[in-house]
């Protein structure tokens, strides 16, 4: 069995930062990623990001990752990467089991720390599971990665930040965006998003939402419908849209399985995405030397994840190498960045469901 | 209204603008109404006219007095929330960002567009400028009638709708 | 469908790779994964549900669920929109759980 002293399930921008961090301590890590690259979901983001320098604002997501990438580079001599390999098993004696091409190991690490992510949540609707209905970041993956349209004219369920950054996207492909609908009686997003496609002629419908999807081997076309305060289809509203796909954008929930597999406790906190882990301040699970942080232990932004990351990797780091120069000046800076990045109205959320998590008591 | 459609009031869009008389010279136009965390504009002024402070959720104010209308915060932007404008005789001139094909080219007419998204009369392509530094952002100068100076935002290919 | 030009992406790859779908030759481009080889071809239904014979396509294209398995070089449930297509790969769709040989 191949043994390592710290392993990263994961190389979003969580684990690749965490990596980085650790190794910049001068402890040796790997990544294993069921991807074929580095970069999670940062690797089909077009667009320019939101926050401050140090989170690389206004460098466009794909680019973040190639950044990442050339800092982890640098690092090379420290960090192992296992691409194509999935961890399919996490046990308690930290034993994790790896699909790899077909092959199937074992890796054995003191340390693990989980950086799975979240996945696209779905919602429940007539034919809901035709083709040509996906999810937001689905159609992100076809288009940017691939280059591939995943239809002619589409329309949008969810207003979220996904919702109004990938309709944007879709018109940069060339696809026509029919409309955004939001069962909400507000856009869930930031406006500047909104705004940025309202002015190009695309209508955001609050208060209404999609009650059915038409069609024999692909979405043909779907029924939306106005709805009233407590979110029930106003009768009569109905409205039939042609389409030939449909993106759902309703949220994401953090990819706990694996933590749920070993033990951990898993906690239900809405703001943080649904199902999470338990972690510390120092972000480990109930588990002793597992760790969680990204998306996984709270769904946020690309952004925290990274400063998370970071963080993840040098309480990690701490718990393998003992004392670290500088300690203290790092674990303040990476403190006061998330801070920032959630001390406004958006960060309302997180800061409550990080309070729950609190409150939940020591594991 | 804004929360529900993405279309801010003429009412918000006025109150993101300086006096007219200040416009004589370029001047940028914030249209971030949220506090969201998030400060490029600050830190790429070259000249400081941008301020937000240590809380990167502050909403960004413009120091007409020390900007110069150069254009590097509307392709820094990530919400592509800032134009500059100015005034010159009966027309209002604009530098816009802009990321979709084809490209306007000097001297062709597009479509001028309001905050709904529908054409409020032509617009003349003055300049098209598209730096590596800019990332694919292009930066446009399109000039309209005087009388849009508040209901003009972006363009539109006039070969499409 | 493909995209030919974009604002922001530069997509420069367009070396052939010719595969079977259902038996029948078909071209991808190096770099695709099944599913957006196929659905470039404009397939979008990839296989069948096991009880209720809906058809599926692929929904979240990052591994995590299942919609779009398919039967690859006689591997069933392979997640297509993960697996790079190869030269001569035979990918079948999948009326139902499939069978390990
Ligand atoms: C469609 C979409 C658009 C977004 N837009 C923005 C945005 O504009 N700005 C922003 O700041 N944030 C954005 N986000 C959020 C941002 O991408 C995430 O918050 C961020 O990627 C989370 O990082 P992460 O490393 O925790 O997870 P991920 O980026 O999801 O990375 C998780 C990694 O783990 C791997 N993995 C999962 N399970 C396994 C396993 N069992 N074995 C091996 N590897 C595994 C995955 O392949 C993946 O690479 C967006 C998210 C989505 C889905
Ligand atoms: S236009 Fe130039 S000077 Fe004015 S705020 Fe923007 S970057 Fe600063
Ligand atoms: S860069 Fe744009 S979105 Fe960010 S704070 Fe400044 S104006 Fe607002
Ligand atoms: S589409 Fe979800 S696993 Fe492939």
């Amino acid at each position: 069995m191949k043994k390592t002293p710290m392993l990263i399930i994961g190389g979003g921008p969580a684990g690749l930062s965490c990596a980085i961090q650790a190794a910049s301590l001068g402890q040796s890590v790997t990544i294993v990623e069921r991807s074929h690259s580095l970069g999670g979901q940062l690797v089909k983001q077009t667009h320019k990001f939101f926050g401050s320098e140090k989170q690389y604002a206004s460098v466009r997501g794909f680019k973040i990752a190639e950044l990442l990438i050339q800092e982890y580079e640098k690092y090379k001599d420290l960090i192992e990467v296992v691409l194509d390999a999935t961890v399919t098993g996490l046990y308690p004696d930290k034993v994790c089991t790896i699909v790899q091409n077909g092959r199937y190991y074992k890796i054995k690490s003191e340390v693990i720390v989980v950086a799975t992510g979240a996945s696209e949540k779905f919602i429940a609707f007539e034919n809901n599971d035709l083709p040509g209905i996906y999810g937001a970041g689905a159609v992100q993956t076809l288009m940017n990665q691939y280059g591939v349209l995943p239809g002619n004219k589409i329309v949008m369920v969810g207003s979220g930040n996904i919702g109004l950054i990938v309709s944007y996207q879709l018109m940069q492909a060339g696809v026509k965006v029919v409309s955004v609908l939001e069962a909400a009686p507000l856009i869930g997003g930031y406006l500047v998003h909104a705004s940025k496609l309202r002015r190009l002629g695309v209508p955001i419908h609050t208060s209404k939402s999609i009650l059915k999807a038409n069609g024999s081997a692909c979405v043909e076309s779907i029924v939306i419908a106005d709805l009233d305060d407590s979110w029930n289809p106003i009768p009569g509203t109905e409205e039939t849209v042609e389409v030939d796909a449909v993106c759902v954008s309703v949220g994401l929930s953090p990819m706990h399985q694996l933590l749920s597999m070993v033990g951990a406790r898993i906690l239900f906190i809405p703001e943080l995405g649904g199902w999470v882990p338990k972690v510390s301040e120092c972000h480990e699970t109930s588990v002793d030397n597992i760790f969680a942080c990204g998306d996984l232990s709270g769904v946020e932004e690309a952004s925290s994840a990274m400063v998370e990351g970071r963080l993840t990797g040098l309480f990690a780091a701490r718990r393998l190498l003992g004392t670290i120069d500088n300690d203290e000046s790092i674990h303040q800076d990476l403190i006061s960045q998330l801070e920032g990045l959630r001390s406004g109205p958006f960060g309302k959320k997180t800061r409550e469901g990080l309070l729950q998590m609190k409150e939940e008591g020591q594991c | 209204m804004l929360e529900k459609n993405g279309v801010p009031s003429k009412e918000q869009v006025i109150s993101c603008f300086p006096e007219s008389s200040i416009l004589v010279k370029p001047k940028a136009i914030i249209e971030c109404y949220q506090e969201i965390p998030c400060n490029p504009c600050e830190t790429s002024c070259p000249f400081d006219a941008i301020k937000i402070g240590v809380d990167i959720n502050t909403r960004p104010i413009v120091d007409t007095s020390l900007c110069t209308g150069c254009g590097i915060c509307v392709t820094k932007c990530p919400g592509l929330a800032i134009i500059v404008a100015s005034i010159l005789n009966d027309k209002a001139i604009f530098k816009i960002p802009y990321e979709f094909l084809p490209s306007p080219k000097k001297d062709e007419n597009w479509n001028a567009l309001n905050r709904e998204g529908n054409i409020i009369s032509k617009g003349k392509i003055l300049s098209v400028l598209d730096s590596r530094k800019q990332e694919k952002t292009k930066l446009i100068t399109v000039e309209v009638s005087k009388e849009y100076l508040y209901d003009f935002i972006t363009i539109g290919c006039p070969d499409e709708r | 469908m493909r995209i030919e030009k974009h604002p922001i992406l530069e997509f420069s790859n367009h070396q052939e790779i010719a595969f079977f779908y259902n038996g029948k030759e078909v071209l991808g481009r190096e770099g695709d994964t099944i599913a957006s080889a196929l659905h470039a071809l404009g397939i979008k239904e990839l296989s069948k549900s096991i009880h209720y014979k809906r058809s599926r396509g692929f929904y979240c294209a990052i591994g995590n669920c299942g919609s779009c398995n398919m039967t690859v070089n006689d591997v069933p449930n392979v997640r297509t929109c993960m697996t790079k297509i190869e030269q001569g790969m035979r990918v079948f769709s999948q009326p139902g759980k499939g069978e390990l040989i």
